[in-house]
């Protein structure tokens, strides 16, 4: 239990229909803040092309052929790492399960690669089950760069650093290696019911 | 990449405020002690947990402003409608208790062995993890060249003007006042852009380390433009505040 500090008291009254939407230590935010290590790639759709490999082997989509692919609306609540919560945002995507299918990969893990060199961990059950998408659109609209466009992972039962922007490949495999952020101290796997923020917690 | 900062468990911790500085009217940098503090590196935060007395939890995180081996430092901007940055600009006073973890992150760093040259580029108080930079190139007698350039509203709302006005020897400061300039200003008074980068910035050639902090707008902007400018990406570090982001 914390200790009470001295003076404070509670500014924000969320509404009740949020109640049970709000994980520990998070605020419901309007806005769509961005966090990003360096500076936003802008791969243009013609050399755009996402996979899905193990080993050796990889099925690969040209951006043509990705949009091909049955897309799925999805309203989802989304959770930042950074202490912001976003109620009821609206994306449009490939499932994962449907990419997975396709692909004829499996694998217990999947390393997420993006344009920018970002990186990010997650176990494949996590991104089967109806939970994961590689999104391109938001609002009806494409995907902005500074949000993850051309397409992002959109993982949103985990720490939002797992929704990998700019996302470009998974990569199948049999260990859990960390990413990006989880090399710098931040939870292999990132559950903000649980508030796994960092390692250890 | 490698993972330098892979540590521990990352415990919350009881930290005792030890000063309380004014900065400028509406921004504070509260000094804490902490005890066992494991250090940090220049660059990283700390997240603040705030606790009512119905048990109400408010988290937030923010940049370390002192230098690694200096006592540990916050430079809090109060934001009106923000929850806890309002408490701890205008409440929190030396003797409290304040509930902390870290340090965290470990990208969005700089050591002397890193190099340089450094090109720093603030926009409001995105300038408080580069002031902890300034300090641990000072601290550790570096003489990589750095260019930081700042840019703030007004000239009243420049963070640690005070140490900004006489930067080390090495250390270029360059303001440039968006909002409003005072009489008789003849320093920059427009946004950062491309034309305003290529007269400030060193050029790539130099193989120069580049860290952005500020708000999202700013940050895609000079980032955006460094690229250009033919800086490779990886030497392009950045740390975004979304507009609700710092509350």
């Amino acid at each position: 239990m914390s200790p009470v500090s001295r003076g404070f008291h509670r500014r924000r009254q969320d509404p009740a229909a949020n109640a049970g939407r709000v994980p520990p230590g998070q605020y419901v935010t309007k806005d769509f803040p961005v966090l990003s290590a360096g500076p936003t790639p802008h791969t243009p759709t013609e050399r755009w092309s996402f996979s899905i490999g193990r080993g050796g082997q990889r099925k690969t989509w040209s951006w043509a052929e990705f949009r091909a692919l049955p897309s799925q609306d999805v309203t989802v609540d989304i959770h930042c790492v950074t202490k912001w919560t976003k109620l009821d945002t609206a994306w449009q995507g490939v499932s994962v399960d449907t990419l997975l299918d396709l692909s004829g990969h499996d694998g217990p893990f999947a390393l997420a690669h993006c344009d920018g060199g970002y990186t990010t961990s997650l176990p494949v059950e996590d991104l089967r089950g109806g939970k994961a998408w590689v999104a391109y659109a938001r609002d009806g609209r494409p995907l902005e760069p500074e949000h993850g466009g051309p397409a992002r992972l959109l993982v949103p039962h985990l720490y939002f650093w797992k929704s990998a922007k700019w996302v470009r490949s998974l990569e199948l495999r049999d260990t859990n290696d960390p990413g990006f952020w989880e090399n710098y101290g931040y939870h292999i796997y990132g559950d903000p019911w649980r508030e796994q923020r960092y390692a250890g917690d | 990449m490698a993972g330098t900062a892979l540590r521990g468990r990352l415990t919350w911790q009881i930290a005792k405020v030890t000063a309380v500085a004014v900065e400028t009217a509406s921004v504070r940098t509260i000094t804490l002690d902490v005890p066992g503090w494991p250090g940090h590196q220049a660059g990283q935060h700390v997240d603040i947990r705030l606790t009512d007395e119905d048990g109400y939890v408010a988290e937030r995180s923010y940049s370390i402003a002192s230098a690694p081996g200096e006592p540990v430092a916050i430079t809090v901007e109060r934001l009106d409608d923000g929850e806890v940055s309002p408490y701890l600009t205008d409440e929190l006073r030396a003797g409290d208790d304040l509930e902390l973890r870290g340090p965290i992150g470990g990208y969005f760093v700089w050591e002397p062995d890193d190099g340089g040259p450094l090109l720093l580029l603030a926009g409001g108080s995105g300038v408080v993890p580069l002031r902890s930079i300034l300090r641990h190139r000072e601290r550790t007698r570096s003489n990589v060249p750095v260019r930081l350039l700042y840019a703030s509203r007004t000239l009243d709302d420049v963070i640690y003007r005070g140490e900004l006005d006489q930067p080390a020897v090495g250390v270029e400061v360059v303001y440039t006042l968006t909002r409003h300039q005072p009489p008789g200003w003849t320093g920059y008074a427009r946004r950062v852009d491309a034309a305003l980068l290529a007269e400030v910035a060193w050029a790539a050639g130099v193989m120069p380390l580049a860290y952005a902090c500020g708000p999202t707008s700013f940050v895609e902007a000079v980032s955006q433009v460094l690229v250009h400018s033919s800086y490779p990406p990886e030497r392009v570090k950045t740390e975004r505040f979304g507009t609700a982001g710092g509350t």
